[in-house]
């Protein structure tokens, strides 16, 4: 019997807002559990704080909601503890990328092998719209009326930045987008980071529209897959080249210039850092993949016993130098 | 003091600049002392900065042992010799020290600069600052380097051997064997064999001009017998090293693997350092990017199943508070050990202070309670760090160990202990899956005795649940913001801290009737002169190890005393935990000085009471 999404469903009522791109999310991310499938007591779902951190409750393997920004603190510990759990942190833009820049960022860098998806929507939605540190200049919201002033920070960059060694977009309701980063960050033994394009109805509706627009997606969305040339627009007739006069990627014409697309390469860091910044079309899937030692591994490799416990007390306690009082 | 004359107890003080090696030399003659059968006790007390400015009063790092044949508590209020290697150590020395103490100079530290840095318009050596003292003053630095010339390095390198030349001397005065001192400098400059050769030359020359200077009638030979200590074995032991040992047995006590998850911080740092070393005893070691990813680390590793234990400093602790309100919320156990330093903010990071009670008993945001315990003894927190785990583990709770700087760096002879008569530490077991009901209610089943749920750690099969910081429902462990539910919750939270009590063992007197006219009550490092200043006047003494919650016949007990004196070196915060929770009104002696207790400060306040 092959398992299903509503298998990895709890019996809580889901409590996102109707039309929320967290529900799309939640059926993509139960999908994947399923079709990978997940053993449900070897998964954990650990979050932060704020509408993305709501998840835990609404999947039934083991879940911890912790408080804001330390959701990857947490979960190195517990990698630490028992390293052969698949563990997830779920985080938002401002969970992540504010109060927790600095968990993330270290998370990144030690390649815990910990699956991160940020779901990124560019405001604070539970506390009911301010702008966030990944929204754009002149973002109004309650806390700025008149615009925001502070320029955003790039996810790719940061993660990219921080070492890490899987970094991956999709759009929340583009479930074959979705199904193939989540699987390939499923896969992934080390650190992963999967940015969410995640629209909030409420407070930031339509802020992604330009790109994610299923009528225009065709020559909006550049679709990677790792070996295969770069091409998007109807009837892919529209590729990406490099442009080794300004180090930049452009659009080129794939049926006049088919040699000068460029093949996705997930191992190349430089590529991946120019992908990060395409605008249009916007850069989608798997854009960096490099398999490293996990954390974990390095830690217990490096452990005298690998933490088995192959000495007593007796043997410390001790010190060098005792004597005895007769 | 008369030359060859055997005394019971001498308190030794080191001083020099913070580069000076004064920490080395003073660690290597405690270990020296310890081996000799002598009791004592030490008091390192070093600036914040790692090589502050040399020459300066401010720069001045010192090392002090009081040891003898009789019982050693604290480190001794006026030391009777002095090693001084510059101006600036005098100075800061001299107002501490015993009339008629032996006081060792380093002539080349005397030096005119050096003088007008330590803020001397003349020369103390000859204006009569020291005519109540029997002064030596040698040529430290040259007869140092003299002694070490034939390894052909350079003369600052040369002057670094100067402090294990001055240790020389001092072993001759005490009578020691030099070969230990020789075996560790060997082992710890093992790739340096150069320096290990001169440091050991430096020692011999220093020894042999103890023994064959003309200052021999100047310098008088000691002998301390060995102490009269209860029979055992022994070794010398720091707080850090004891605290570090109680969390590894602990863990073996438990049958639990622990995670060590902390960040670097004064003085909290060398607990870390010396669990690295314990890693076969199934202990690792996390150095986590902040305070608060090392306290999220060690409940993360707590959540999966083994013994999440972090550490801190005040400031640090500050940092934690949130993670420790999600520990409480979710109930999972976590030891949190605070080496207490003076503040606020970054205040006085080497220097030690019991100011932190508040914060550790009430300092969370809401209704927060956390079993609150304190080391009193170097040795001890071996005992306290078992105690706390075995609190967490039994109600499923963070647990608080305060210790302070002075602990961790302070030395002491320990009795060790027989780890296999110590009582294993309970936990509870995963249950069996219920079918009759949910693994969220099954995960937090509590029993009825501890109030401690259900420890159910991933990986276990059917029993897949959710945990987190919003408000449970007392029953089904599901969110819940019903009114009287939050209201249960809450009183629950509370009555499992009080459980706690149920199950430690009643307040004793440490030394003194069990009523009487004036009891002293202490908790944590104050241990040393109170025991001092108690059995001197003869009045009582308490000392808590448990601050939340107290022992049950506590009040009952301090009730018994006509006056109750309660000094702490902070600004009168057990004082008002007893009024908070007794109907009494003590008499609060409080010092926040950077410095431990002088025996003589608490003698001189309880004979006053007494004459009141």
């Amino acid at each position: 019997m092959s398992l299903t999404a509503k298998d990895y469903a709890t019996s809580q009522e889901v409590r996102w807002c109707p039309g929320c791109g967290d529900y799309a999310i939640l059926k993509s991310v139960q999908t994947m559990l399923a079709k990978t499938e997940a053993v449900k007591e070897n998964t954990v779902f650990v979050s932060g704080i704020g509408c993305a951190a709501r998840f835990p409750y609404y999947i039934d393997t083991y879940g911890f909601h912790t408080i804001h920004g330390r959701a990857p603190a947490i979960a190195t510990g517990l990698k630490l503890a028992n390293p052969d759990l698949d563990v997830w942190v779920v985080t938002g833009d401002g969970d992540g990328l504010s109060i927790g820049g600095n968990h993330l960022m270290h998370a990144l860098r030690r390649n815990v092998g910990l699956k991160i998806l940020l779901f990124n929507n560019e405001i604070y939605g539970l506390t009911k719209g301010q702008y966030s540190p990944t929204s754009r200049v002149g973002t109004r919201s309650p806390s700025s009326p008149t615009g925001s002033v502070d320029s955003p920070v790039s996810p790719g960059h940061f993660a990219l930045g921080s070492g890490a060694k899987f970094y991956a977009r999709a759009i929340d309701t583009d479930k074959v987008g979705m199904a193939d980063v989540l699987e390939q960050a499923q896969a992934f033994g080390g650190a992963s980071i999967t940015e969410i394009f995640q629209n909030c109805i409420v407070y930031n509706e339509d802020v992604f529209a330009s790109f994610t627009d299923r009528k225009s997606a065709a020559s909006t969305q550049l679709h990677l897959h790792h070996g295969e040339p770069m091409l998007f627009g109807v009837d892919k007739s529209e590729g990406i080249r490099f442009n080794p006069e300004t180090f930049s990627l452009e659009v080129v014409n794939a049926k006049e210039s088919p040699d000068e697309v460029l093949v996705h390469d997930q191992g190349n860091a430089v590529i991946a850092r120019l992908l990060v910044d395409l605008h249009m079309p916007t850069a989608l899937g798997v854009i960096y993949k490099q398999p490293a030692q996990r954390f974990e591994d390095a830690f217990y490799a490096h452990h005298p016993s690998r933490m088995e416990r192959t000495k007593s007390i007796g043997d410390f306690i001790r010190g060098p130098n005792p004597w005895t009082v007769k | 003091m008369s030359n060859n004359k055997d005394v019971e107890s001498i308190v030794v003080r080191l001083a020099g600049d913070s580069g000076d090696g004064i920490q080395l030399m003073g660690s290597q003659f405690a270990v020296s002392t310890a081996l000799s059968g002598a009791d004592f006790a030490t008091f390192p007390d070093y600036p914040a900065e790692i090589r502050a400015p040399a020459g300066t009063t401010f720069g001045v790092s010192a090392y002090q042992i009081n040891l003898g044949s009789g019982s050693i508590t604290t480190a001794g209020d006026a030391p009777d010799v002095l090693v001084a290697f510059n101006p600036a150590a005098l100075k800061v020395s001299l107002p501490r020290l015993n009339r008629g103490a032996l006081v060792i100079l380093n002539n080349d530290g005397f030096t005119a600069r050096n003088l007008t840095k330590a803020g001397y318009e003349a020369d103390p050596r000859e204006n009569g600052d020291l005519s109540d003292f029997q002064v030596v003053a040698a040529d430290i630095g040259r007869l140092n380097l003299e002694a070490v010339r034939q390894f052909g390095l350079s003369k600052s390198e040369g002057g670094l051997c100067k402090n294990f030349w001055a240790l020389g001397v001092l072993l001759w005065m005490f009578d020691r064997e030099l070969a230990p001192v020789e075996a560790w400098i060997n082992r710890r400059l093992d790739n340096h064999p150069n320096m290990a050769a001169a440091n050991v030359a430096a020692l011999h020359a220093g020894h042999a001009y103890g023994e064959t200077a003309e200052l021999k009638a100047a310098l008088p030979q000691l002998s301390i017998d060995a102490a009269e200590m209860p029979a055992g074995e022994y070794r010398s032991i720091t707080g850090a090293e004891a605290m570090a040992l109680g969390i590894a047995a602990a863990g073996e006590l438990a049958d639990r693997q622990v995670m060590f998850c902390s960040y670097p911080i004064t003085p909290a740092s060398p607990l870390l350092h010396r669990l690295t070393r314990l890693g076969e005893l199934g202990v690792g070691t996390f150095q986590a990017e902040d305070e608060i990813a090392a306290i999220c680390a060690a409940i993360g590793a707590s959540y999966g199943g083994m013994i999440g234990v972090t550490s801190s400093s005040g400031p640090g602790i500050a940092l934690k508070t949130e993670a420790m309100g999600l520990a409480v919320s979710a109930e999972l156990p976590l030891v949190i050990v605070n080496w207490q330093r003076g503040g606020p903010s970054t205040g006085l990071p080497t220097k030690t202070e019991q100011s932190d009670l508040y914060q550790a008993v009430y300092g969370r945001n809401a209704d927060t309670p956390i079993p609150v315990i304190s080391a009193s003894t170097a040795g001890d927190c071996f005992h306290a760090a078992i105690e706390a785990v075995r609190i967490a583990l039994r109600h499923m709770t963070p647990v608080i160990v305060l210790a302070d700087g002075y602990l961790s760096n302070a030395a002491e002879p320990w009795l060790i202990p027989d780890v296999s008569s110590i009582p294993p530490i309970e936990h509870r077991p995963v249950p069996e899956r219920d079918a009759d009901k949910t693994p969220q209610r099954q995960a937090f089943e509590r029993d009825p005795e501890t109030l401690g749920r259900n420890w159910i750690t991933p990986g276990h099969a059917d029993l897949m649940h959710r945990i987190g910081g919003l408000e449970k429902d007392i029953e089904t462990g599901h969110i819940s913001y019903d009114p009287a539910n939050h209201q249960a919750m809450t009183d629950l939270r509370q009555a499992k801290v009080d459980k706690v009590a149920d199950f430690i063992q009643d307040q004793t007197v440490e030394t003194g009737e069990p009523t009487g006219r004036l009891v002293v009550v202490g908790w944590g490092s104050t241990y040393g002169p109170i025991y001092q200043a108690t059995s001197r006047t003869g009045v009582s003494m308490v000392h808590l190890r448990h601050l939340n919650p107290m022992p049950k016949n506590l009040g009952a007990l301090l009730a018994g005393f006509d006056k109750v004196l309660v000094p702490e070196m902070n600004n009168g915060q057990l004082v008002t935990l007893l009024r908070d929770q007794f109907d009494i009104q003590p008499i609060s002696l409080t010092k926040v000085s950077g410095q431990p207790f002088m025996i003589s400060e608490l003698v001189e306040r309880i004979e006053a009471e007494l004459a009141a």
